[in-house]
Parts: structure tokens; C-alpha cells; sequence
């Protein structure tokens, strides 16, 4: 089998799973073993089996436009945390759906696979189209996921999700989309990008603003409604989906673009792009200052999570080698952090059915494991060493430097601190204040949600250590 | 020999085979009947289709075929080029579909003692639709355009057994379509007089001989051939619902038979659309109406408005066939759009969506007969949780709606696509935001109906079962298709490209 149909089964492998799971609706310890069992094989295809260069043509939808496939560094980083934290992520949700005695867990797991199918699918594409396509499945895969309780609030939810996804997708980036064929005659991604001098830089740096703004999914203000409205989701949904493959599509997207559409020395010649920048950092600060008055977690981490992609928006935005770079690796150190806390937040869920900040005084008494992963997840996110957020916030940081926006390093650092803000005082509450009631309540997190929860928070660590590889890896995208 | 009649044949066949049909008395014999005869036309079409494909020089470089002995131009001459074979393939293979799956249907909303009379006026109602396609003479159209405008009249009034909303609305119909076919033939008729003919190609001739004399400053009959062309126009957009002239629509198909509304939806409009086009381009010329005449002004303005009020219309009602109908108001705002952009991309994009947008609604149509049948009526409130209760019924309303709005791996996606390039390509990027805005609108009015149909309220009707298989197998065989011409679109695209290239003129 060569390169580029190992990368096509790398798609069709979940779409797979997520018909076996379909038909295998009645015996629900078969259809378990199904998702697993193909998520197992997913990440061992894309770690072990997978080589940049490799190319796929899926089919010519029509004439000139081309479905197709081809793996780069970029891509491959996604589609191995996509794929990674799918496995974690559904042991979790197995666990978590069947302790809440869920209704409708086989419409769940089928819409899970095809949602990461869409993933990996957006983390291989070739061109533009391809990107598109599958960007728009994921956003129709995961609306049964958001909605998936079906009360009045999700369905309410639900519209406000499809509502700001596709209305950036086709307001803007569809047209982005269409304007750049008209330019350039083709959609595919090219070291260097496939823009220069095509137009010049008024007319650029409107197409790079319906570019960032279309892509909705990387909650660029004002389009991030949507993600604090999707934590209605159970919390398998919110921590795979909008921790990781929804939210790190987006900013996956905005970094394929930056640099294989425009090319970063296209980029710094358009004015448009400081102004772009300025409303990425604006986000970063506004978000995580909302992030500080949520007292409910899950929205806590919501306005945390449109916060930290704007760390990668900006990245890409600054149009040098470590912005991008940088960015790049936030996504997956970025990843973990907030797939941990998220885990943690539903396992807080869980076990003791506490879901505001203000409740939570005490809890390390009582769950002292699943705080502790809490505080990890924590210190990865705000930036500390040992975890691997600090290595993808220097570098950001450092490229801010390099390009001479000293502005852009205060914002990072502010930022920072602020995660701090909403981050820390929840570990303090909940080791260092007494509970609410006197006395301990509840009990640790059952084993299928610690398990998952403790990996990732190793899984922080870890990227520490990997970190240099990461770089090495990454490094080639930024270079012509 | 067959193959060289086959001109002739696809229509003399249906027709003399609606006159006999009456005679059959029983209904069930006359549908087996008529559905017969409506996948043999489609058979015809097809190799109409095939026979011209690559063939894409303009109209005049085609063989024709006289009805009679007398010589053309003075013959009634069918003609057949890329155009009308491409538009002939959907109008034939829409009426095989629905046909066959539209039985169950048609059973219970017309009368037992006038099966056969309906299976009659609708087959002839076919026969008019592929004779405005096929023909190449100009007052022909106008007697085809008559015999399908009446037919539909009929078939439209045949709902009043459901609903007696269905005669009024018919009325309306016929007083708006007989203005609309009287504009038509006033306008033939003032071209008539200015080129001395009716032969649809020897007009194109004679028009060619009057523009130099005008470019040379003679200016004879230039008025006549203006107002023409301004009555030829207002009569077309009326019988395409172009807005403002759009009125008849909204009741006509929602108090029609829920077949009627299928049959219609998907072909009435795409051949009054195919009218327009063949007087524009071939006939009066692209230099003529979009240079001199200001066509491309008023149908951009028209076009942007009909995508705008139709798909707006359609997120407030509460009858889901008036919401399709409105829709489709919006959908032929986007084939007008095309025609309006005149250059290859956009026309390419009009004439595909042509296509793919007759296959959407026409499925759309078809599952909403299927609704209609199960549960008496088509109102929104009413189909609350019926996604579970009709899942394949409601699965294809859902892909269709995505093709509506336009979402990547549909037709719909396809005929933006072009639509967008086209007009970008123009430099008019208000159209494009046009288009976009109008798949948005389209997103809140199917999003309403995924949304009560999925929804976890208690149901509505209570012990509603999945819709026969005939039909839920109808309305799947053309949303499938739509689906397939979004996933692999080099056919449609391919034969839209032709026919834009032969309108505008332009050789292989």
C-alpha cells in the first residue's frame, strides 16, 4: 500500500467504524469494542504509517477541482493528536455515557468517528476544496453531538452553533474560496503559497480577512458564540471535539492558509494582516477576561479555549517562522492541557455533580487525584515548564519579538496571567479551603474517566520532552 | 431509422398515447400506461442526448428535422442542439421518476371516476413541456406553451378534492398564465413582423441582417424588434416565476395534487427558463440583449431580488409545500442570476443549476407527497418527531435541503460554485454575496424542518408508518441523484458547458 492510499484509509477507517458502530446498535458491548478497536488502528496508521509526501487523489468533483490528499507536517501533527485523544477520549465516553445512562449512544459514537474522519480528512487535504468539504462535514457530523440531548436549551444551542459555523463558512470563506481560484487558477496548497502577485495588497488583505473571519470554527471574535454555546454537549463532546478537533480545525485551517495560500512573505506585505492580528489579540485578552466572571467550569474553559486559539491565530498573523511554528505546536500542546480540564470537569461532573467554580471548595479532599491532573492541565495551559505549553508559548512569544511587536509579547504575557486568574484559585478552592458543609462529600472519579485524565495530564509533561521534535518537524512548513 | 426520427417521434409517441389513454377507463391501467410511455420518451431523450454529444457548434450547425413535406423555414422544423437535448434529458427523466412513483399519491388526492382523465391531461401536459424544448420554430412554441400551460391548469385544479383552495388557485394560474402566453405571442408576433418568418433560426438570420442595417444608421424596424423582445421578456419571466411576476406559484403548487407539484416544481419553470434563453441567445443574440438592451441590468436586479424575498418568504411558512414553493421562487432567482451574468462561467452556472436544482425539488416534492399521503397534509406543526416515524422519507428531505443550501458533496454546492466564479469573474461581488445570503436564508428554512422533524417532543401522529416503497424509492432516485451529481459533477458540468458555449455562440 503506498504513502497516499495509507492516507485515504486513514480517512475511510473511521467512516468505517462509524458504520460498523451504526449497525452494531443492539449489542452495545460490540459497537464499544468497534470504536476502539478502530481508533487503535487509526492512530497506529497515522504514527507508524505515515510519511510526509505522500499524495491521494479522491475523485474530481468537478472539472479542475480536486478532491484530494497529500500529508505535511502541519498535518500530520493534527491527525496524530486528532487520532491520539480519540482513543482516550472514548474510553472516557464510554464510561461517562453509560454511568448517565444515556438515550441515543449509537447515533453518539457514529457521529464521534465520522466527526474525526472529517478531521483527519481537513489535516490531510491537498487544496482548498478538499479542506472545505471536510471542514463543513465535521460541522454537520458534531450538530447531532451538540444536540445530543435534545432538550429545548441544546436544540437552542444547536442553532446557535450551526448558525455562526456555517454562516463564516459560507458568507466568507466560501467566497474566499471561489476569489482565490479566480486568481490564481488553482486551490492547491503550496510551500510559499499560490497567491504572489496575483492582486495587489488592498485586494489581499480583503481575501486574508474573509479567510480568518470564514473560518469559524477558530472563534475568532466576534464569531465565537458558538463555542461557549456547545458546552451543553456531554463532556466527552466537549472535550474531544471542542478542545481538540473542532476548535484545532480552525486554527489548523487559518495556519494552512497563512502558509500555503499566501506565504508568509506574501503576509507581511499586506497591511491588512496587522489589523488582523490586533483583532486576534483582542480576543485573547477579551476572552480570557470573560473567562475570569464564568462561574460555571465548563464555560470557564469555553472562553479559556477561544482565548488560546487566538494565541495560534495571532501566531500564524505575525508571518514569521516561530509564529508559525509556535502556533503550530500550541495545537497540540494546547490540546492536551484543555482535554485534561475538560476530563477533570466532567469527572467533577461525575462523581460529585458539582458544576460551578463557587462549589468546588474543598473537592481535594475528596478527589484528590483528578485535581491535582486539574492543576497540570492548568500550568501546561498558562505556560509553566515542566509541561509542554510553555515550549509553544515561548515560541510565539519569541516570534512576536523577532517581528518587532513588543505589544504582542505584553498581550501573551497578559494573557497568561490571567489564565492564571481562572485556572489557579480552583485548585487553591478546592485543596486549600474547607468544603462548603463542613465535612467531605462524594468520592474520586471512577476509573474510566481518572485513567483517560491522568494519561493526558502525563501526556503534558511528555510534550515537554518532545518538544524539540516537534520543532524539527514543524520547522520545514515556514521555510520555501 | 428509429434514430433518425427520434425528433419526431418524442413527441408524436406521448401524444398520440394521452389521447388514447382516456380509453383505458381504469386508473391503475392508464398509470401503467402512461408511466410506460414516460420511460420510453426518457429512452428517446437520452439518445437524443448522446447523438449530440461533442457536437458543440451553435444551433445552425445542426441538422434539422421539417415536420412535413414543405421546406424549412416555411416548415414547422424541430431542431436540436446541446441546449434543448440537455434540457430535454431533465424535463423526460423527471417525468419518468415521478410518474412511476407517484401512484399512491395520486390515488388518494384525485377522484377514483377521473384517474384516467388525469393520467391523460398529465402525460399531455409532458408532451407540451418537450415540445417548447424540441421545437425549432417560434410560433410552435406558442402552441406547445399553450397545451402545457392548459394541461397544468388542469392538473393544478384536480387538488380541489384535497383542498378547494385549488380552484381559486388555479384561476389565478390561468388568468397569469394566459397573460404571460398572450405577452409570448405578441412578442413572436411583433418579431414576426420585422423578419418576415417564424422559423426560430431564420429569425436569428433575418435579425442578423436588420443589426448591420442599423449599425450602418437605417433604422427600420428597430422598434418592432424592441418591443418584441420587452413582451417576449415579460411573458418568459412569468411563466419562469421570475419575481415580481411570481404570484401564480406559491398557490399553485401548494394546492395542486402533491405529484402535480412534483411534476411541476421541476419542470414548468426549468422550460420556461430554457425559452428565455433560446430567444435571448440564439434568436435575438447576446450582443442585441445585453449590449443594446439592458437585460443584464434588470435580470441581475430581479434575479438578486427573487433569491432574496423567496428563500426569505419561505422561512415563515407553516405549510411545507409553500415553503417549497417560495424556495423555488429563490431557486430560479439563481438560474436568472446565470443567464443575467451572459459570460461562460455564470451561463454554465444558470444552466447547471437548471439541472440540479430540478432534481432537488423534484425529490423534495416527491417526499413531501409521501408525507402528504401518510398524515393528509403537509403543516409543519403536524410532522413533529416524524424523522423517526418516516426515516427514509425524512433522510431524503434532509439531503435534499442540504442541496438547497448548498452544502459541500450536493448539486447545490456545484451550481454556487459556478455561480460565485461567474460572477466574481464579472467583477460583481454583490451577486456573489447575493447567492451566499440566499444559501444562508435556505439554511434557516430547511434547518426549522430538520429540527421539528428530529425533535424530541412527543409525536405528533402517533401511528404514521414509513411511506409506501414505491414512493419513498422515487423521491431517493433523484435526490441520489443530485447527490451524485454534487459528488462527481463532470456530466452535468460537462453538458452545461456545451449548452452555455452553443448559447453564447462560441465553437468547440
Amino acid at each position: 500500500m503506498s504513502g497516499g492510499e495509507r492516507a485515504a484509509l486513514a480517512v475511510a477507517l473511521p467512516l468505517a467504524g462509524a458504520l460498523l458502530v451504526a449497525l452494531s446498535g443492539r449489542r452495545p458491548n460490540l459497537r464499544e469494542a468497534f470504536t476502539l478497536l478502530t481508533g487503535a488502528a487509526l492512530f497506529a496508521l497515522v504514527a507508524g504509517g505515515i510519511r510526509c509526501g505522500a499524495r491521494y487523489e479522491l475523485l474530481q468533483i468537478m472539472p479542475g477541482l480536486l478532491l484530494a490528499l497529500e500529508v505535511e507536517p502541519l498535518g500530520l501533527l493534527f491527525a496524530l493528536v486528532a487520532s491520539g485523544l480519540w482513543i482516550v477520549t472514548s474510553v472516557y465516553a464510554i464510561g461517562y455515557m453509560r454511568a448517565h445512562q444515556e438515550e441515543h449512544q449509537t447515533r453518539f459514537y457514529a457521529c464521534f468517528a465520522v466527526a474525526i474522519a472529517a478531521a483527519v480528512g481537513v489535516a490531510f487535504s491537498a487544496n482548498l476544496l478538499t479542506l472545505f468539504v471536510f471542514y463543513e462535514v465535521l460541522t454537520l457530523s458534531t450538530y447531532p453531538l451538540v444536540t445530543h440531548s435534545g432538550t429545548a436549551e441544546a436544540v437552542r444551542a444547536g442553532r446557535v452553533y450551526l448558525g455562526i459555523l456555517l454562516t463564516t463558512s459560507v458568507g466568507f470563506l466560501f467566497l474566499a474560496m471561489a476569489w482565490t481560484w479566480q486568481l490564481a487558477g488553482t486551490l492547491d496548497f503550496r510551500r510559499g503559497g499560490i497567491l504572489e502577485g496575483k492582486a495587489g495588497p488592498g485586494a489581499l488583505g480583503v481575501l486574508l480577512a474573509l479567510f480568518v473571519f470564514g473560518t469559524g470554527k477558530a472563534a475568532l471574535m466576534p464569531f465565537h458564540r458558538w463555542l461557549p454555546a456547545a458546552m451543553v454537549a456531554p463532556t466527552p463532546v466537549s472535550a474531544l471535539l471542542h478542545a481538540v478537533a473542532v476548535v484545532k480545525a480552525g486554527v489548523f485551517t487559518v495556519l494552512k492558509i497563512v502558509t500555503y495560500v499566501f506565504g508568509l512573505d506574501l503576509l507581511r506585505t499586506i497591511p491588512a494582516t496587522t489589523w488582523l492580528s490586533w483583532v486576534a489579540a483582542a480576543t485573547i485578552l477579551l476572552a480570557s477576561l470573560v473567562a475570569l466572571t464564568r462561574d460555571n467550569l465548563k464555560a470557564r474553559l469555553a472562553y479559556s479555549t477561544v482565548s488560546q486559539l487566538s494565541y495560534i491565530v495571532l501566531g500564524a498573523l505575525l508571518a514569521h517562522k516561530w509564529g508559525v511554528v509556535g502556533g503550530a505546536m500550541h495545537i497540540a500542546t494546547h490540546a492536551l492541557g484543555k482535554i485534561t480540564l475538560f476530563f477533570c470537569a466532567g469527572a467533577i461532573l461525575v462523581a460529585s455533580h458539582k458544576t460551578k467554580v463557587s462549589e468546588l471548595d474543598g473537592l481535594g479532599r475528596t478527589m484528590p487525584v483528578t485535581l491535582f491532573a486539574f492543576l497540570i492541565g492548568s500550568l501546561s495551559v498558562i505556560g509553566l515548564p515542566p509541561f509542554g505549553g510553555s515550549w509553544s508559548k515561548f515560541y510565539l512569544a519569541l516570534g512576536a519579538a523577532e517581528v518587532d511587536q513588543p505589544a504582542f509579547v505584553a498581550v501573551f504575557m497578559i494573557s497568561s496571567l490571567l489564565n492564571v486568574g481562572y485556572l489557579i484559585p480552583i485548585v487553591v478552592r478546592g485543596f486549600f479551603r474547607p468544603p462548603a458543609d463542613g465535612h467531605a462529600h462524594g468520592h474520586e472519579a471512577p476509573a474510566f474517566c481518572l485513567v483517560p485524565l491522568c494519561l493526558t495530564a502525563l501526556g503534558c509533561l511528555a510534550m515537554f520532552f518532545y518538544a524539540d521534535d516537534a520543532y524539527r518537524l514543524l520547522l520545514p512548513i515556514a521555510q520555501r | 431509422m428509429i434514430l433518425n426520427n427520434l425528433p419526431a417521434l418524442i413527441i408524436v409517441v406521448p401524444l398520440l398515447a394521452g389521447l388514447v389513454t382516456p380509453f383505458l377507463r381504469n386508473g391503475n391501467r392508464a398509470w401503467a400506461w402512461v408511466t410506460l410511455v414516460t420511460w420510453m420518451v426518457f429512452a428517446m431523450s437520452v439518445a437524443i442526448l448522446l447523438q449530440v454529444r461533442g457536437q458543440i457548434t451553435p444551433w445552425h450547425g445542426f441538422p434539422s428535422y421539417p415536420m412535413s413535406s414543405w421546406k424549412v423555414p416555411w416548415a414547422i422544423e424541430y431542431r436540436i442542439d446541446a441546449v434543448n437535448a440537455f434540457v430535454l434529458v431533465i424535463v423526460a427523466g423527471i417525468a419518468a421518476v415521478v410518474t412511476a412513483s407517484a401512484r399512491a399519491s395520486i390515488e388518494t388526492e384525485v377522484p377514483k371516476d377521473r384517474l384516467h382523465f388525469f393520467y391523460a391531461v398529465w402525460l399531455l401536459c409532458i408532451v407540451g413541456l418537450l415540445g417548447i424544448t424540441i421545437t425549432g420554430d417560434a410560433f410552435n412554441v406558442y402552441v406547445l406553451l399553450e397545451v402545457a400551460s392548459l394541461t397544468s391548469y388542469t392538473l393544478v385544479a384536480m387538488g380541489k378534492e384535497r383542498d378547494r383552495r385549488a380552484l381559486t388557485a388555479s384561476m389565478n394560474y390561468v388568468v397569469l398564465g394566459s397573460i404571460g402566453a398572450c405577452f409570448i405571442l405578441l412578442g413572436i408576433g411583433y418579431l414576426y413582423m420585422a423578419t418576415g418568418t417564424l422559423n426560430m433560426d431564420d429569425m436569428r438570420l433575418q435579425l442578423l441582417k436588420l443589426y448591420e442595417r442599423w449599425g450602418r444608421g437605417d433604422l427600420a424596424y428597430r422598434k418592432t424588434v424592441v418591443t418584441g423582445f420587452c413582451f417576449l421578456m415579460v411573458g418568459f419571466s412569468l411563466k419562469l416565476a421570475l419575481f415580481p411576476l411570481h404570484g401564480w406559484l406559491p398557490n399553485a403548487y401548494t394546492y395542486a395534487p402533491s405529484s402535480v407539484s412534483a411534476l411541476l416544481s421541476a419542470t414548468a419553470t426549468k422550460v420556461g427558463a430554457y425559452g428565455a434563453v433560446r430567444f435571448l441567445f440564439t434568436i435575438l443574440g447576446a450582443r442585441f440583449c445585453f449590449e443594446e438592451m439592458p437585460s443584464g441590468v434588470f435580470l441581475m436586479i430581479f434575479a438578486s431580488l427573487a433569491v432574496l424575498f423567496g428563500s426569505y418568504l419561505a422561512i415563515r411558512q407553516n405549510n411545507l409545500k409553500r415553503m417549497l414553493a417560495y424556495s423555488s421562487i429563490g431557486q430560479i432567482g439563481y438560474i436568472a442570476m446565470g443567464v443575467a451574468l451572459a459570460n461562460p462561467s455564470g451561463l454554465k452556472g444558470g444552466l447547471i443549476h437548471l439541472f440540479n436544482h430540478a432534481l432537488t425539488k423534484g425529490g423534495l416534492f416527491l417526499a413531501l407527497a409521501a408525507v402528504a399521503y401518510r398524515m393528509g397534509g403537509t403543516d409543519l406543526a403536524r410532522m413533529r418527531g416524524l424523522g423517526r416515524k418516516m426515516p427514509f422519507t425524512m433522510a431524503a428531505f434532509l439531503a435534499g435541503g442540504l442541496g438547497l443550501i448548498g452544502v459541500p458533496l450536493t448539486s447545490g454546492f456545484v451550481s454556487k460554485w459556478y455561480l460565485v466564479v461567474g460572477a466574481i469573474d464579472k467583477g460583481q461581488i454583490a451577486l456573489a454575496a447575493v447567492v451566499l445570503v440566499g444559501s444562508l436564508l435556505a439554511l434557516a428554512y430547511v434547518w426549522r424542518v430538520v429540527e421539528v422533524a428530529y425533535s424530541k417532543a412527543p409525536d405528533s401522529a402517533a401511528d404514521v408508518k414509513e411511506a409506501p416503497a414505491s414512493m419513498v424509492v422515487g423521491a431517493w432516485v433523484l435526490i441520489g441523484a443530485s447527490l451524485y451529481f454534487g459528488i462527481d459533477a463532470r456530466l452535468s458540468s460537462d453538458l452545461a458547458e456545451q449548452a452555455a458555449r452553443a448559447l453564447l455562440g462560441r465553437g468547440p
